[in-house]
């Protein structure tokens, strides 16, 4: 069931005016209800379309066991989703599922209302007793991307379209640039921030800028196909898919995609709550537990390269390969990461410098 | 930089430019006729998803240009019933309606988002275009010299024509016009469906000529520099045109600028983000400065015509 904002408002003020139906109303045995708040609509194909994805798997892989899920589409990071979070606790929703960064104080604030429904929330840092954080090893699927293009470019040059420089995007361009000059150790990027995460005409432009100017890989960490598109028109060697598959846009030029699968993820929360076991964490999976997943391999690339990027995949699902492991240089060429250490999550999640190979922008 | 590089950038340059200047040009009749339509963005949008099922329902991109302006009317013209029949406030109207048409294109496009059309190709067979120079003159898409001709008609339309005269007199002097026998609501209409059709022709330009998809609010706030360039342009075609041409060149050197290294990218992002509204505000404050100033603004701009008063 997708409803709409105004339709969990109703629902919500029922619920509030029947306060004597608190959470013992729900008997032992009755589907476990689970609701999403997305920051856009699963219309996106990219972000709010993986969590849409999710909520689907966890329902069609647990079935009886939980009620089809609560999604409410275009919550804005603001006071507003305050009252929605609240009002899906209300509605008698024991699992709440926050899917933006910006939700984060609002989240922590009705939990403490709330003490026997769980929170979790997506690229969030703060947690409760009963809010938990939950994120994705997307620069694992970056370095896949990387290997491909330091394989397949001939210029060694490769464009990088970023929304804003938040240690999430700084992460993915770092990762590809490691993994691109481990075979070219020529090889460089530009990243290009165009300050929003959902402008197709200026992500479009922002491709043909760097086209212009001789890259001919192109990878970007924007919610939409723009930029392939630019790159199948330019006939470029190509670019990758960004949170969903996008070959339908560019077909010869999308040499892969990295997929975000949130269904595991939400089976495994949703069955904790049933089970009784639910209990407050960071989760950070990634390639190895399938939340991150890379797409199929265009026809067009050789297969030593297609086994090259297995290699790295695979490398990093059985935990022999770690693209984050020394020796790294950041872009002045001073070592960073001395050979053998390995960067902790914590100094992942707070990466604020770029690896050599960056130019890095202004 | 090469020539082919300088080349590459005008073509980008005049595809940026481009909905804008439609845009801007529409909403510069409505002005002139003496009423303020802030719904610039959201006819944009209702244009760009009608071209966008139209063309992946058709594959035909001229049909999608013309259902985009038949949209853009339609939507313009509820701004007009609310404003011109039953003046309404303008200021108010015209914000609804831009949050109007982001929503009813959102709920339009649902499930659109996913497909992929193609772009209208250029208007001149390739072989015209082969040599760069003629690139620069002959390789775009019809939408381009669309925009051309159509500032050039309005200038002549309202410099020339006798139906110019009275729109302006209109906008003017609406009292005076009316006393003299012109029907100032007919005449308000009719501008302003006029910019409708341009919003939805420049909503058209997304899909057709800048990147070929549907994505929610794709023209992004373009609509609103529209708005803000009628007003930087002193309510004059030409200038309109030098002036689309200077934003969409700022919105594009940023572009290039951060992707070509040189001593143009470090300047920061948020600074070239502001650039054309501070351009705005430095020519605005230009153009006070000057005698004739403000009063090139329509006299009756934003004013509903109530003739009983």
């Amino acid at each position: 069931m997708t409803i709409n904002r105004r339709t969990i408002l109703k629902a919500g003020a029922a619920a509030a005016a029947l306060p004597l139906l608190g959470s013992r109303a729900f008997a032992q045995g009755e589907p476990l209800k689970v609701g999403f708040m997305l920051i856009g609509t699963p219309n996106d194909n990219g972000w709010n379309f993986g969590h849409a994805q999710g909520a689907k798997f966890m329902k069609d892989t647990l079935g009886e066991l939980v009620a089809e899920p609560t999604i409410v589409e275009n919550v804005p990071e603001g006071p507003d989703c305050e009252r929605v979070l609240r009002e899906l606790a209300q509605s008698g929703h024991k699992l709440i599922f926050a899917t933006s960064f910006g939700y984060g104080d609002y989240v922590i604030k009705v939990a403490q209302q709330f003490p026997d429904v769980k929170f979790e929330h997506a690229t969030g840092y703060q947690r409760s007793d009963n809010v938990a954080t939950y994120n994705a090893r997307f620069h694992e699927g970056r370095a896949v991307c990387g290997t491909i293009a330091g394989h397949l470019s001939k210029t060694g040059k490769a464009g990088y379209i970023g929304s804003f420089p938040i240690p999430e995007v700084v992460m993915g361009i770092n990762s590809f640039v490691l993994a691109a000059r481990k075979i070219n150790p020529a090889f460089e990027i530009t990243p290009v921030y165009i300050s929003t995460w959902n402008d197709p005409a200026k992500e479009a432009d922002a491709a043909r800028a760097m086209i212009d100017q001789g890259i001919d890989i192109i990878a970007q960490h924007t919610d939409g196909p723009a930029a392939l598109q630019v790159a199948e028109e330019r006939g470029i060697v190509g670019g990758f898919g960004q949170g969903a598959d996008m070959s339908a846009f560019a077909p010869k030029a999308q040499l892969t995609s990295i997929i975000d699968h949130w269904g595991p993820t939400y089976v495994q929360s949703a069955q904790a709550v049933i089970d009784g076991n639910w209990a407050s964490a960071d989760r950070w999976p990634g390639l190895k537990e399938g939340e991150v997943q890379i797409g199929p391999y265009n026809e067009s690339i050789p297969a030593d390269v297609v086994a090259a990027a297995e290699a790295v995949k695979n490398g990093q699902i059985d935990g022999s390969f770690n693209i984050f492991t020394g020796p790294i240089n950041d872009h002045t060429g001073a070592e960073k990461v001395p050979a053998g250490v390995t960067l902790t999550d914590a100094e992942l999640l707070s990466m604020d410098w770029y690896v050599e190979g960056v130019n890095p922008p202004a | 930089m090469t020539p082919e590089l300088i080349i590459a950038i005008i073509v980008t340059v005049v595809g940026a430019s481009t909905p804008i200047l439609i845009a801007a040009t529409g909403e510069l009749v409505v002005e002139k006729a003496g009423v303020l339509n802030l719904g610039v963005e959201g006819m944009m949008l209702v244009g760009a998803i009608a071209a966008f099922i139209t063309l992946f329902l058709t594959g035909n991109h001229y049909l999608a240009i013309a259902l985009a302006a038949a949209a853009g009317v339609a939507t313009s013209l509820i701004f007009g019933f609310l404003t011109l029949s039953l003046s309404a406030n303008q200021t108010a109207t015209g914000l609804a309606l831009t949050i109007f048409g982001t929503g009813f294109s959102a709920l339009a496009g649902q499930g659109y988002s996913a497909r992929p059309v193609t772009l209208l190709g250029p208007l001149f067979p390739a072989e015209i275009a082969t040599h760069p120079v003629w690139r620069v003159l002959f390789g775009y898409s019809a939408l381009v010299y669309f925009s051309l001709a159509m500032v050039i008609a309005v200038w002549w339309f309202l410099k020339k024509t006798r139906a110019g005269l009275i729109l302006r007199a209109v906008g003017e002097n609406d009292l005076s016009a009316h006393s003299i026998g012109y029907s100032v609501v007919g005449v308000r209409y009719a501008a302003v469906a006029f910019g409708g059709a341009m919003a939805g022709i420049a909503g058209a330009c997304f899909p057709l000529l800048l990147t070929p998809q549907w994505a929610e609010r794709m023209t992004a706030g373009r609509g609103w520099i529209a708005v803000a360039l009628v007003v930087f342009a002193s309510w004059k075609p030409f200038r309109l045109l030098a002036g689309a041409y200077l934003f969409g060149l700022v919105m594009t050197m940023e572009l290039y600028a951060k992707a070509g290294g040189g001593p143009l990218s470090v300047i920061p992002s948020e600074l070239w983000a502001a650039l054309p509204y501070l351009v705005t505000i430095a020519v605005l404050v230009l153009i006070s400065i000057r005698r004739d100033a403000s009063s090139n603004a329509p006299a009756c701009l934003g004013r509903p015509f109530l003739p009983s008063n």
